[in-house]
Parts: structure tokens; C-alpha cells; sequence
């Protein structure tokens, strides 16, 4: 259980992030000089239109990226510093990830995909733990089910219960209903918050829609490589 | 959960979703190939070794020209091994007026421990098998001294001082059969009367035999046990050497054996290389969320080792279990083959087997998983990052070097190694260049009428590489094929085609000058077609470039003996027509009397003589030196007579001659040599009959034996075009969905899809019907030593057939998908 050991301190703090991606002798700034500070068990929206860098700056949280200046602190600890495989054990250890498009491995089964994440982390009863968040999304019957015998809508409840079941500290979703229908996004979106709530995990919450962000404790927007309260 | 089992759970998700399989076949195709090919020679190799022991009589023999030690005896026994004794000295033998001389073997104990003799009441026909010595009094004697004494069975014969009756003719003997030309006629006695003769004297010349046989573990045993006691004078003789002729029709046989495996190992190796681009695509996202959710480099890295290990251990234990079943199936086919059935496989051949299977999966995937260590978690979010470009040409290079040692080790021949990997290396050059080559012609084409094959030709360019690598894999695909067709009909047809059904059968030697007339007109009296007759000389080599010969310079036993013993020199203005100078030239007309000589190259080889050397013969006493101007190869499996030096005419001309022929004597004839030997008492028939029965049977089964391991190539050339059309199966579907999407007709796409894929099997099976010619020509004219003629129609129906089945295949590739509405599609992708 990685629950924060002081009330106060802070899930994520970034402070003078930068990005910039050089292209045909071009420099083109995605990110500059962005600051932000994501409290412990807030939920956060981060709204932006296309090509705004919602995704670069979500990669840039998750340690998937690294940033061309400035510094990402998750749980006060500068991931900067790690390497690679410390970037990657940390988000193994505190973070979780729902996709737009879902990214269920198609060769495993929606239970085997839950797995995976515990497998990684090394928990000790991956397929229960796995089952039990399975049926909290209420897809038990599915557990055979390869990513293709699923709809969108449940292909997404599975990605959910991965993204909960090793509890993390931290939940990134990156645009979770862009590719479902509006009715099944919005019951993908109640049960998103039902976990949220159930797990008290820190949310960040990546999107263009302003119905979804409305939902979070506050919402914040990319405009110009800075992020700006709405 | 360790690695391990995620590689095994992932690996068990890769094979149901069918990424892994066509990788898992190519191995296994691979891995059952090799073993079976192994299986097989290992076991051939064992029987051969049987047979050589059957001309030697037993599986060594201790030789020495002394009184064979008693502790040499013992030892024998003491390890279980069969023994036998022999004495073999010349003598004169009398029958009243008449004596000629013998060779005399006495013998104590189960002569010989390894054949049969074969005794009977007449010279030819209706003998019976028997082993052991004639009973003490008596001896059995060779038709041709019966002949020359003019005795027959029941008479008596003096052998030194005493008298002993011929109880039986000798018709066959197996430890003879190593040296034909032998010319004194054996007698064989029982070693009991030996003293009675009293011609064991002092200073006589004896060649004393100790004749072992027992089981491979012991025969080793005791050669190394008496290796180091050999004394001066003592000598261990094995089978190593078995009759030229079988061993030449073997040789042959296993070259084809290896090529064929050979060429399935290269072939299943680029399947495997081939069917690990979808394989690693489809583990590109696995390892990029497994990245994201915290899998360490390391994890990853051990994950992929683990996989490659568990294919490369499931591939091999599949492919062993293949290649023992259908090494199972070569035996069959090849078992009458050998006198006894085919000795039990051992199990080395297997663990080769596993070993080059996990040499294959981690050269040929391991560059590729190598990759997949380095997704970026990013990919995730962008899923263009990591997608995976064709490799670089260094990553080719530990697949290639795990192909080169597979291949040395399967031709067990540098010079074959070394052009197999040539041509498999200008194959690879010239297909890319002509894929190149071709991809920028067709585009320089005025395609503006269709639109589909500008598509198909814009879909090539897109993947350059990847069409390059397709091509190949099509090419090699389609050279197995090929050269499968072109092996069975025309190579092996022409090999068994070289041993005519009309083949001499029988060799007649020591014919006198005086005596070829009218032995000529006898035979062709009996129906017996034309002969020539050549003449044969006797002499012992002496000197080489002046400097004495002693046999103990040699360390090779074979040359020991090539000095120990006279050699037949012959002349003849034309050389044999299945014999082909290697270096040097043939003497012209004008240089007859020239002391030149042309020496079989085998011979020089093991005595170490070079072309320009001076070898100086001594000849009934009388040295001539001659020089060597060329060197030979003689096809020994042809059955002609042939001779290993060979001078122009009016070079021996002085020395006294007896001449050889060789002729064919059909079945059921042999009445006319028994009376060939009465009229004609001095001469030697040697029937070759059974040899040339046993080399044509050999190479019966060896075609069926080679078309059978050719299987394994087609089945692994079909893994290749199978492999080269999934390649890029799931980025075409991604291409024909959007081309959907956009608006492309079924009939577009498909037009599109077939163009591209026409393209390559033409360009395929252009650079297939090239490299398939040439390895064709390659076996005939230096493996089979046959003529080699281009198959037009082949080509053609291989040029037809790839550019219609190779676009068919295609279409049927995407077929399934273009039913189904765009949307579920992308929905799938």
C-alpha cells in the first residue's frame, strides 16, 4: 500500500517544466516554464485542445518522457534522478494508467491483462487480486475473454480494473471516453470516479471535454505550453 | 510471477494468437532436418563400418611378422572380444607334375569373425556359406589353383611335406576382397597341420594375423590399449578403408544427404528470420505497457531471453522427435541396403540437434528481441515510436554466423561449405540488387492507366527493405522448389544413369600377351560383346625426386602400405573416358615413350607427390624413373578398369606385361567361365557382380533416401513463402482498411494487393530459376561428375506459377479482411 505517509505533502510538483522537440533545424516549444502541484488524493483536470501537449506533458508526469528542461517530482522524489528502471519501478510502484484507446494486450485474456501489472510489481496473489477488480467492474463472466470478444465500453472496464487493482498512488487517464459512445463513456466515467473515491488515488485526468473535467476538484488548462486555471 | 513464466505465458498468448507459429515450425522443420540427416549418416556410417569389417574379416586385426605376443591374445579375451588366429605365408604347391605357387593361410579359431566364406564342389555356382578352418588333413583351395594343378575336389595336394586333400573349392572370401589384384591363389588349412608341413622355418616370410571382433566399446577399448605396445614389426589394421567403389557411391550419397539438409537449414533459418518481424510487431505494445507499468530493462531483457530459450528448447525437442521419426522412415527405405539391418541410431545426432536449434533461434531472433529490450514506454501514447524499420545489415550477421557454422558442419567439406556460403551470399547480393533494381524500373513505368498498380508499385516502394526481404525469402522459397524438381528428375536419374544395367561385371587378369586373341575371339564366341584389353605392369615405387622411399616415413597407414606393395602401371595413348585430369595435361601423340606418367589423385595425396615430381619404379629389378605430368580423378563407383598410375605407350613397353579386361556377363552365364578357365588355366576372374549390385542398390535407395530429406527443404521452402507473405500482413491491413476508408473499391485493393505481390513473384522467381540452375550445375559437374543441361520448361513452369500463385496466396491473405465493413476493421487495428 503506498498511501502518503504526510497528509500534506505533495503527489506531483512540477516546477519550470519544459519541452521542446527540434524538427528540420526548427525548434518547436510544446511545454515552458509550467509549474504545478497535484496534492495528495486530488483529482485534476487538465483540459487543452488538440495539439495543445496534453500528452506530452502526461508523459512528461509519468516518466515516460524527459523533459528538456525544468523537473517532475512525484511523491517529492525527482524523477530526473532515476534512470529508466527507476523511472519505471516507481510507476510500477505508485502510478496507474487508463488509455484513450484502451491498450489491453490483445494476446492476453482481460483477466491475464489485469494480471500484468501485479505480475510486475511482484504481488503475490496476482489472479485474485486480479478477479476481485474484475468483478468490481463487473465483467467477471468475461474473465476468458480475449481484448477482441470485448465491446469498447467493456474493453475500457478492464482497462480500469488494470489500472486499479495494484491500488496506486496516482491514476493518469488520458482521454478514458474518447473512443466510446457517449452513454457507455459516461457509465466508464461513474465508475472511474467510484474507484477514485473507493481508493482515495490521486487523479489526473487528461481530456478536451468539459462535461468530464466538470467532475473534477479542479481543472486546469494547457494553453501556449502553460498550464492556467479555468 | 518469476519471468519465466511471464515468457511462457506470453509465448502461450503468441501461439494462439499465431505469431509464433510459423517461427515454431521453421525450427522445428530445421532442428528435424539436421537430426534426421544425422540420425541417418550416423547409422550409415556404423553399417559401413560393419562392412568394412566384413572385407577385413573382423573389425581389427593385430598384424605383425612375428609370432603374434600372448598377452595381446589375452587381453582380447579378457575384454569378451571374438579372436581368431591366422598364418599367411606363399609356398609352392604340387599335384603330381604340376606346382604353382599358393598363398597359404592356416588358421586356428572362427575364420573370419566378420562375412562368410563361401565353399563348394565346382568353380562357379551353387556354393554354401560356412566359417571356421577346413578340417585338419584337409584344405580348400581357389578355383583358378585347382585349375592351374589341374586337381579336383577329393584329390590331394602337397603342401610342403605333406599331403592334404582339397575337401572344397574356395568361391568367395571376404577378407580377399580389400585387394583384388592380389595374384598368388589362396589355399586355406587348418593351423593344426602347419608343423607337419614343416614350413615354418626360420627366416620364413610370415605374415602372423590376430583377428578381433566384439562391440564398438570394446574394439575401441582394446585399440587403445594396444596402440601404445605395438612393437616393431606389429601393426593394428581397421576398417577405416572399405572398398573404393562403395565408399565413392556413399560419399556421393552423402554429399546429396547434406546438401539437402543444408539446404533446409538455410531455408528454415530465413523462415525463422522472416516470421520473427510479426512476432516482434506484435510484441512491440507487450513490452512498451510492460515499460509503462514498471518493468525494468532487465525484466524485460530476461522475459525475451526466456523466450527465445523456451522456443529455441520446444523448437529443437519438436524437431529431434521429427528428425527421429523420419530418419526411422530413411531406414526403412534404405535398410536392405546393407547385408545386416542398419545398427541402432546413436543419440549424438539429437543433442546436435537441440544445440543448433538454440543456435539458430538466438542468432536468427535474437538481434530482433534485442530491439524489443529498447521500446520506449512512450510508445504508449505515440505509436509510431519504436515501430520496427528493417534491420540493419549488422543485425543479420550472428544469424548468418550461426548459418555458416550449421552449414560447414552439415557439408563435412570446406571447399562444399565454402561454396554454399558463396552462393547463398551472391544469392542474397543479386536478389537485392535485382529487387532494387526492379522496384525503381517498375516505377519508372508508364503505369497512368491503372491505378492499381500504381498502388501495388507505391506499396512496394513504401517498404523497400521490407520488399527486399520479402523477395529473398520468396527466391530462396522458390529455389528449394526448384531444385528439388531439377535433383529428383534430372541430377539423380543422370547418377544412376552412369552405372548402365551393362556395366562390366566381371575382371579378368593376368593375361598373357600371347593369349588376348584368342581369349577375345572365345568371348565374343559366348556371346560376350567387345573388351578392351590393357596392359598392366608391375613395379614397386622406390624413389621419389631420387630420394629412397621407407615406408616408415609415412604416418599414414595407408601410404605404408602403398609403399609396401608393387602397383599396377598401365599405358594407353587415350585416357578413360570417366577419368578428368585435375592438374596437368594428358600426353599428346607425339610424346609417346616420353617418360611421363599420369597418377590418380588420391594416391598422390596420401603419398604426398606433386605434379612435376619423379617417381622411379622398380620394375622385376630393373628401375625406370618417370615424371608426373598430370593427376587424375577416377570415378571408382563407374566399375571400369582403371589404374592408379598410368604411363603413354612405349614407356613400359620392355617390361613384361600381362594384360586386364573387363566385360559384362550376363546373368545365368556363368557356365562359359568355367570353361574360360579351363582353356585358359593361368587366368583370375574376379566377379565384381556383387559389388556393382551393392553400389547400384545404394544408389536406388540413395534417390529415394535424398528425395525424402528434400521433403524437409520443400516443407521449409513453403515455411519461407509462407513467412515472406505474413511479414507484412498487419500493416497491409492497416493500408487496405484505410484504402477502404477512403473510398478504394474492393476490387482496388485486391487489384492493388495482387499487383504488388505479382511484382515480386516475378522478380522472385527470376533470381529462384538463376540460383537454382547454377547450384543444379554446381551438383552435376562437381559432385556427380554428369553433364549438366539448363531445364527450360522448369523455368518456365516456375516463372508462371510464382506469378500467379504468389499473388493468389496474397489475395487469399486479405480476402477475409476486404468482407468485412472498414469500422470493424479499424476497430480491430
Amino acid at each position: 500500500m503506498h498511501a502518503p505517509d504526510v497528509i500534506n505533502e505533495l503527489a506531483i510538483e512540477v516546477i519550470g517544466l519544459a519541452k521542446h522537440v527540434t524538427s528540420n533545424q526548427s525548434r518547436l516549444t510544446i511545454l515552458s516554464a509550467l509549474q504545478l502541484a497535484v496534492p495528495q488524493r486530488e483529482t485534476l483536470a487538465i483540459l487543452g485542445a488538440s495539439g495543445s501537449g496534453k500528452s506530452t506533458l502526461l508523459g512528461l508526469l509519468a516518466g515516460l518522457d524527459t523533459p528538456s528542461g525544468g523537473k517532475v517530482l512525484i511523491n517529492a522524489q525527482d524523477i530526473a534522478l532515476l534512470d529508466e528502471d527507476g523511472r519505471a519501478a516507481l510507476r510500477g510502484r505508485s502510478m496507474g494508467f487508463v488509455f484513450q484507446s484502451f491498450q489491453l494486450l490483445p494476446s492476453l485474456t482481460a483477466l491475464e491483462n489485469i494480471m500484468l501489472p501485479l505480475q510486475l510489481a511482484g504481488r503475490d496473489d496476482a489472479a485474485g487480486q486480479a478477479k476481485a477488480a474484475l468483478i468490481r467492474v463487473g465483467l467477471e463472466q468475461r474473465a476468458t475473454h480475449y481484448p477482441r470478444q470485448l465491446s469498447g465500453g467493456e474493453q475500457q472496464r478492464v482497462a480500469i480494473a488494470r489500472a486499479f487493482a495494484p491500488r496506486p498512488a496516482i491514476l493518469f487517464a488520458d482521454e478514458p471516453t474518447g473512443n466510446l459512445d457517449a452513454a457507455t463513456g459516461q457509465r466508464i466515467i461513474d465508475l472511474l470516479f467510484e474507484l477514485n473515491a473507493e481508493t482515495g488515488t490521486t487523479l489526473v485526468l487528461v481530456t478536451h471535454d468539459a462535461t468530464l473535467a466538470a467532475r473534477c476538484q479542479r481543472r486546469l488548462q494547457l494553453i501556449d505550453g502553460r498550464l492556467e486555471p479555468l | 510471477m518469476s519471468s519465466l513464466g511471464l515468457a511462457w505465458r506470453q509465448l502461450r498468448s503468441a501461439w494462439l494468437a499465431g505469431e509464433v507459429r510459423v517461427l515454431l515450425l521453421a525450427l522445428v522443420l530445421a532442428v528435424g532436418a539436421m537430426t534426421a540427416v544425422g540420425f541417418f549418416t550416423d547409422r550409415i556410417q556404423s553399417a559401413l563400418n560393419r562392412q568394412g569389417s566384413q572385407l577385413l574379416g573382423a573389425d581389427m586385426v593385430v598384424v605383425a611378422d612375428h609370432a603374434i605376443p600372448e598377452k595381446y591374445r589375452l587381453e582380447a579375451a579378457k575384454l569378451g572380444l571374438n579372436v581368431a588366429q591366422t598364418l599367411d605365408f606363399h609356398s609352392m604347391v604340387v599335384h603330381g607334375d604340376a606346382s604353382h605357387l599358393a598363398e597359404i593361410k592356416a588358421i586356428n579359431g572362427n575364420y573370419p569373425l566378420r562375412g562368410e566364406l563361401t565353399i563348394a564342389a565346382q568353380a562357379f555356382g551353387a556354393g554354401h556359406s560356412t566359417q571356421g578352418a577346413p578340417e585338419s588333413g584337409s584344405v580348400w583351395i581357389e578355383p583358378r589353383l585347382a585349375n592351374l594343378l589341374g586337381v579336383v575336389v577329393g584329390d590331394s595336394i602337397a603342401v610342403g611335406e605333406r599331403q592334404l586333400r582339397v575337401a572344397a573349392l574356395l568361391q568367395h572370401e571376404p577378407a580377399r576382397g580389400g585387394d583384388m589384384f592380389n595374384i598368388a591363389p589362396h589355399l586355406l588349412m587348418n593351423e593344426a597341420d602347419i608343423a607337419s608341413t614343416k614350413l615354418i622355418q626360420y627366416g620364413s616370410r610370415i605374415k602372423y594375423q590376430l583377428l578381433l571382433a566384439g562391440s564398438a566399446v570394446t574394439t575401441a577399448t582394446y585399440s587403445g590399449w594396444i596402440k601404445p605396445l605395438l612393437a616393431r614389426g606389429e601393426r593394428l589394421e581397421d576398417v577405416k578403408s572399405a572398398r573404393p567403389e562403395i565408399r565413392s557411391a556413399l560419399e556421393k550419397a552423402q554429399q546429396f544427404l547434406g546438401l539437402a539438409s543444408m539446404a533446409s537449414v538455410i531455408l528454415a533459418m530465413v523462415a525463422m528470420s522472416l516470421a520473427a518481424l510479426p512476432f516482434v510487431q506484435g510484441h512491440l505494445d507487450t513490452f512498451a505497457l510492460m515499460r509503462c507499468f514498471g518493468a525494468s530493462r532487465r525484466l524485460i531483457m530476461r522475459v525475451l531471453i526466456h523466450q527465445a530459450l523456451l522456443l529455441g528448447l520446444i523448437g529443437s525437442l519438436l524437431g529431434c522427435v521429427l528428425g527421429y521419426m523420419a530418419q526411422a522412415g530413411l531406414a526403412a527405405l534404405a535398410g536392405s541396403l546393407f547385408v545386416e539391418a542398419l545398427p541402432p541410431p546413436n543419440w549424438t545426432p539429437a543433442l546436435a540437434g537441440l544445440m543448433a536449434g538454440f543456435a539458430a533461434m538466438l542468432g536468427v531472433v535474437w538481434p530482433h528481441l534485442q530491439r524489443l529490450g529498447d521500446v520506449p514506454a512512450l510508445r504508449i501514447l505515440r505509436r509510431d515510436l519504436g515501430d520496427l524499420e528493417a534491420m540493419g545489415w549488422l543485425a543479420y550477421l550472428p544469424g548468418l554466423a550461426v548459418m555458416a557454422a550449421l552449414v560447414f558442419w552439415h557439408a563435412h567439406d570446406l571447399k562444399l561449405g565454402l561454396v554454399t556460403l558463396a552462393g547463398l551470399l551472391a544469392l542474397l547480393l543479386v536478389s537485392s540488387g535485382l529487387a532494387l533494381l526492379g522496384g525503381r524500373l517498375l516505377r519508372q513505368l508508364p503505369l497512368s492507366s491503372s491505378s492499381a498498380w500504381k498502388l501495388g508499385i507505391a506499396g512496394l516502394m513504401r517498404r523497400p527493405a521490407m520488399a527486399v526481404a520479402q523477395v529473398i525469402g520468396l527466391s530462396l522459397g522458390l529455389m528449394a522448389l526448384i531444385l528439388l524438381a531439377l535433383v529428383r528428375g534430372d541430377l539423380l536419374h543422370s547418377w544412376q544413369a552412369s552405372l548402365p544395367a551393362d556395366a562390366p561385371n566381371r575382371f579378368i587378369i593376368n593375361i598373357q600377351p600371347d593369349q588376348i586373341v584368342d581369349m577375345q575371339s572365345f568371348l565374343s564366341a559366348s556371346g560376350i560383346g567387345a573388351t578392351t584389353v590393357l596392359p598392366m605392369v608391375r613395379g614397386r615405387l622406390i624413389a621419389v625426386n631420387d630420394k629412397q622411399l621407407v615406408a616408415a616415413q609415412y604416418q599414414d597407414d595407408r601410404a605404408r602400405r602403398l609403399v609396401e606393395r608393387e602397383f599396377n602401371l598401365s599405358w594407353t595413348a587415350q585416357m578413360q573416358a570417366d577419368n578428368k585430369i585435375l592438374a596437368g595435361r594428358w600426353w599428346r601423340a607425339d610424346e609417346q615413350g616420353k617418360p611421363m606418367l599420369s597418377l590418380e589423385q588420391g594416391i598422390a595425396e596420401s603419398l604426398g607427390i606433386r605434379l612435376g615430381d619423379r617417381l622411379t619404379y622398380d620394375v622385376g629389378g630393373t628401375p625406370i624413373t618417370l615424371s608426373v605430368t598430370s593427376l587424375r580423378k577416377v570415378e571408382w563407383d563407374s566399375m571400369r578398369v582403371n589404374f592408379f598410375a598410368v604411363a603413354p605407350p612405349g614407356v613400359l613397353d620392355q617390361f613384361p606385361a600381362s594384360y586386364i579386361t573387363s566385360f559384362h556377363l550376363p546373368l545365368g552365364q556363368e557356365a562359359t567361365l568355367n570353361q574360360l578357365v579351363k582353356r585358359f588355366p593361368n587366368l583370375t576372374i574376379i566377379d565384381v557382380a556383387a559389388l556393382m549390385q551393392q553400389v547400384r542398390d545404394i544408389m536406388d535407395k540413395m534417390v529415394y533416401a535424398v528425395q525424402y530429406v528434400f521433403g524437409f527443404s520443400l516443407l521449409a521452402g513453403l515455411a519461407v513463402l509462407y513467412a515472406a507473405l505474413v511479414a507484412t500482413r498487419e500493416e497491409r491491413t492497416r493500408e487496405a482498411t484505410l484504402l477502404r476508408v477512403l473510398g478504394a473499391s474492393r476490387r482496388q485493393v485486391v487489384m492493388a494487393t495482387m499487383a504488388e505481390f505479382f511484382c515480386m513473384g516475378l522478380l522472385a522467381a527470376v533470381i529462384a530459376t538463376l540460383a537454382a540452375s547454377t547450384l543444379a550445375y554446381y551438383i552435376s559437374a562437381h559432385l556427380l561428375d554428369i553433364p549438366y543441361a539448363f531445364n527450360f520448361g522448369l523455368a518456365m513452369i516456375a516463372l508462371v506459377s510464382a506469378c500467379l500463385l504468389v499473388p493468389l496466396a496474397a489475395w487469399l491473405g486479405v480476402r477475409g479482411l476486404l468482407n468485412q465493413p472498414p469500422r470493424q476493421i479499424l476497430h480491430s487495428v
